[in-house]
């Protein structure tokens, strides 16, 4: 994980050695160490599971999962950006607007001008990334509530959409747009019925968790930090790599790898690694936490703030290339309430409206809780004013849930 | 007092109070008599604060042992409406008022003078509010807003608040924490005269002059238990008596030894001056000082001196506008038009609000410790984490955090402990010289000697230290020399060893231009 040299002159070899022995295997420390992360991921497994028995396993069924992802890709796209403004403690109204925007742009460039794809695809990402400069502009260096800048953004780029796309829709993009949402990598591998490079993929990913775990593990050992004993490392690795593993079989049982599955798996890590490692993501975190104190520590807010919004930006551009490119063409009306449903995955996936606090890989679980939910009631039939209802009370209790374990954890000190 | 009265108005017997892993109270007795000022002593974590909180029914009867007889009936109080009721009122550390509702409003706030069909009535309300904040000595208008006031008026509204409610026992948690001397005297004046009046008073404080100038009383609590009741009136109840009780030994004095070793100089401001952030006025007026290496200076100043003003003014320009003046770092001249720039030219400053300033409190302590000086622990960008583990451990040690992990959440830290976290995130930027505004504030006198020790420490590897404090004698004790300030003027200049508080207090008071 790192290159730093180990505190003491122990050999490097003797460290991997004590990797394999030391360690508690208290599963119930573990879990409260790290309740509000936990939590959520045993919330999003029991609503796999429910909902497995509910459709009778329909909507873990190949095609199903495929669905899933290609369906709610771009509003774990846009949760990425978003939990990142909501840990500096601000929020972003307008990502649906400007989803609709930046689609907007592209097909009327693609569309209606004849211009190459690619071009469509660059120039919906430079506007994205104009809109998240604007945002930035006046939340950070005229210091305006974001609430009330994104506010007027969601009006004025819904009004810029209707005005670019003069009041119609726009189809049919051409051919290799289309691939961007709806197109699989598979084949390249061969396979009888299912797609090997899939597989592959799935596999270079597990080893990948497994290496990277256990080169964090040997470093935190030398550091005298806290891990857990290794059989439970290695039940860890086992479970993930099968969830995973399974996810890989079912897609390459069903139509291969999505492209969209890999645009969003590279922005996860990415962003994952950037909020957690780098200054930029520490200081995100440190202005959520205490505004003044950051500022005091030598923290340029102003640009921070800046480019959380640009960054945002750029996420509701790729966001709104991969809508546009999934439903076809743009609409006027594209990308409405987009950003509750982004502002949703964040909160459920433990970010807190205080700032401060969230996670990447939360968020994406919230994200995914809010996608199987919508994905098995719509298996089931359920009416879509159910459907609206259920979602908002799994939001409350989220939120509830999570507010009670900060009372707890206040509470225990 | 003429008659000692044994007539008790409170006794809590064999007070114990557990939370989970902790006994925070363990078989703790306190009796207070009636028309007494009752204080109460402790250090940072002693039990005081859940005692106060047992008494006034924020823990409600059940959740602890023991028995409270207040005014020679037992009483079990589930919430602070039940002690309330029988006229005992609490007035936290942290006031409880809305600054933008007037002072009427907040005084009747929950307890509305009511008039025909259940409709506030303002005549009443404004003219009753009027009343009360005579009898606290306190010339506003009622309808003013309480954000308006001051501090001290604050803490008065808040009285009045509590004689609004026919009060009998008056809990004051460390009312004059945030006080200046002016205002600090005149609430210990009040506190007399509602003595007088036969209203009770318990205070917690750690301010052992005031205890002495105004208690009848003291009770000393140390680790959840009561050490002793002493009678202030008896000649042996000294203020080392109630440290001893306090800390479990005798300090050999409040302040470590160290030798004076100034060095060449290190920080020199000439001709400072700063205007007010938003009114029209000048804070810092034409100051120019130096510290030198292996120096502690100190800034005494009554408060609106401009004391933090300059600090922060002198610290990246954080507070202020139209900032001029010439700063020189090690004899260079530096420009430190933000903090980061003044962080990167060797200046560090620790504010004297932690909590609001200082901290993090949602994150631990590694990230706290790490927050300034994030650069060092980072190449092309990406923080190397577990170089961050290894600085907290480092900081953790050598500056003895008590905590169990560098995980531990800064918010759940005892004010001494926060206070060393604060301390330790400037250290890891390595500066020239530290800006140390309040370092004490708010914390017990075990944690304000290890305090000192630090500062002892970074002199003698070299730094130069400029402290600002309220407390004299603080600045006496630990200072090679210092400075006064008044009105945003230098108007003095001491060696230690010629300065009294008399002298410093001459100086902080003079009005014209200075006299060297």
């Amino acid at each position: 994980m790192t290159r730093t040299a180990p505190p003491s002159g122990r050999a490097e070899e003797s460290t991997t050695a004590a990797a394999l022995h030391v360690g508690t295997s208290d599963i119930r420390a573990l879990i409260t160490r790290n309740l509000r992360q936990s939590g959520i991921y045993v919330a999003f497994v029991v609503i796999v599971a429910l909902f497995a028995i509910l459709t009778g396993g329909v909507s873990l069924s190949p095609v199903n999962v495929t669905n899933i992802v290609l369906q709610y890709s771009y509003i774990l796209v846009l949760a990425i950006g978003m939990v990142i403004v909501i840990i500096a403690g601000h929020i972003d109204l307008s990502v649906g607007s400007v989803v609709a925007l930046t689609g907007a742009i592209s097909a009327v460039l693609v569309i209606g001008q004849g211009l190459p794809w690619w071009l469509g695809v660059l120039a919906a990402l430079a506007v994205g990334l104009a809109v998240g400069a604007w945002h930035g502009f006046w939340v950070a260096y005229v210091g305006i509530p974001a609430f009330i800048v994104t506010l007027a953004g969601m009006l004025l780029f819904r009004g810029l959409t209707l005005r670019v796309l003069d009041n119609i829709s726009l189809s049919p993009f051409p051919a290799e747009y289309q691939q961007i949402a709806s197109g699989f990598l598979n084949g390249l591998f061969g396979g009888d019925g299912y797609d090997v490079f899939t597989l592959v993929i799935g596999a270079v990913g597990v080893a990948g968790y497994a290496v990277n775990g256990f080169r964090t593990r040997v470093a935190r050992i030398t550091y005298h930090q806290p891990v857990e004993s290794f059989p439970l490392f290695v039940a860890r690795v086992v479970l993930v790599g099968a969830v995973v593993m399974y996810f890989a079989w079912q897609l390459a049982n069903a139509r291969g790898l999505p492209v969209v599955l890999i645009v969003l798996g590279v922005l996860v890590l990415v962003y994952g690694v950037v909020t957690r490692r780098s200054v930029f993501g520490r200081q995100v975190y440190a202005i959520g936490g205490n505004l003044a104190a950051a500022t005091l520590s030598g923290v340029k807010v102003r640009a921070v703030n800046f480019w959380i919004f640009v960054n945002m930006g750029l996420l509701s551009g790729i966001a709104g290339v991969i809508y546009s490119s999934r439903s076809n063409g743009a609409q006027p009306a594209a990308g409405n309430m987009f950003e509750l449903d982004a502002i949703a995955a964040a909160f459920i996936g433990g970010a807190a409206v205080t700032g401060g606090v969230g996670t990447v890989v939360g968020a994406m679980a919230g994200g995914l809780i809010m996608a199987v939910m919508s994905n098995g009631m719509q298996l089931m039939g359920v009416d879509q004013s159910v459907q609206s209802m259920v979602k908002g009370f799994v939001l409350l209790l989220a939120v509830t849930f999570d507010l009670y374990n900060k009372r707890r954890a206040g509470a225990a000190r | 007092m003429p008659d000692v009265s044994v007539d008790r108005i409170l006794e809590m017997h064999g007070i114990t109070k557990t939370f989970p892993g902790v006994t925070a109270l363990d078989d703790v007795n306190l009796e207070v008599r009636r028309g007494e000022i009752h204080a109460v002593c402790g250090e940072n974590g002693a039990g005081k604060s859940t005692l106060m909180q047992v008494l006034s029914g924020v823990h409600p009867a059940g959740t602890y042992d023991g028995e409270i007889v207040f005014d020679g009936t037992p009483v079990r109080f589930a919430g602070i409406r039940d002690s309330e009721h029988v006229g005992i009122v609490i007035i936290h550390q942290e006031l409880a008022l809305v600054p933008h509702l007037s002072i009427a409003e907040n005084i009747f706030l929950g307890n509305e003078r009511r008039g025909r069909g259940r409709l506030i009535d303002w005549n009443r309300t404004n003219a009753e509010a009027g009343r009360l904040l005579a009898e606290v000595g306190l010339d506003e208008n009622p309808v003013t807003p309480v954000g308006q006031l001051g501090v001290g008026k604050q803490q008065l509204v808040e009285i009045a608040k509590a004689l609004s409610k026919d009060v009998r026992l008056l809990i004051l948690d460390e009312p004059t924490a945030a006080l200046n001397d002016t205002d600090s005297e005149h609430l210990l004046d009040l506190l007399r005269r509602l003595k007088d009046r036969g209203i009770t008073s318990i205070m917690i404080s750690h301010k052992l002059g005031e205890i002495v100038s105004v208690a009848d009383r003291t009770t000393v609590i140390r680790d959840g238990h009561t050490v002793e009741t002493m009678d202030m009136g008896e000649p042996d109840a000294t203020q080392e008596r109630i440290i001893r009780g306090m800390v479990g030994r005798d300090l050999d004095s409040f302040y470590p030894w160290r030798v004076s070793a100034p060095g060449e100089e290190v920080l020199r401001i000439e001709d400072w001056t700063v205007r007010h952030a938003t009114q029209d006025r000048t804070v810092v007026d034409g100051v120019s000082l130096n510290v030198r290496a292996g120096e502690v200076v100190g800034i005494a100043g009554l408060m609106g001196a401009g004391r933090t003003e300059l600090a922060m003014s002198v610290f990246g320009r954080s507070y202020g506008r139209g900032i001029s003046g010439r700063l020189f770092v090690r004899g260079r001249p530096v420009r430190a038009r933000t903090v980061a720039e003044a962080i990167e030219n060797g200046i560090a400053y620790a504010t004297e609000d932690r909590k609001r300033y200082g901290l993090n409190l949602i994150d631990d302590i590694r990230r706290n410790v790490s927050a300034a000086g994030l650069r060092k622990l980072a190449r092309r960008g990406w923080v190397n984490g577990n170089e961050e583990i290894k600085v907290a451990e480092e900081s953790r040690r050598t500056l003895a955090i008590k905590a169990p992990s560098v995980m531990s959440v800064v918010g759940t830290l005892s004010g001494g402990n926060q206070q060393k976290v604060v301390l330790s995130k400037w250290l890891f930027t390595d500066p020239d010289v530290l800006l140390l505004d309040e370092p004490t504030r708010g914390i017990d006198v075990g944690a304000k000697y290890e305090i000192y020790l630090i500062v002892n420490r970074l002199v003698a590897a070299g730094k130069a230290v400029l402290v600002i404090s309220s407390e004299l004698p603080e600045l006496l004790g630990i200072c090679d020399r210092i400075y006064t300030l008044s009105a945003g003027r230098i108007t003095g200049e001491l060696p230690v060893a010629e300065a009294t508080q008399e002298r410093l207090m001459a100086l902080m008071t003079q009005e014209k231009e200075p006299v060297r």
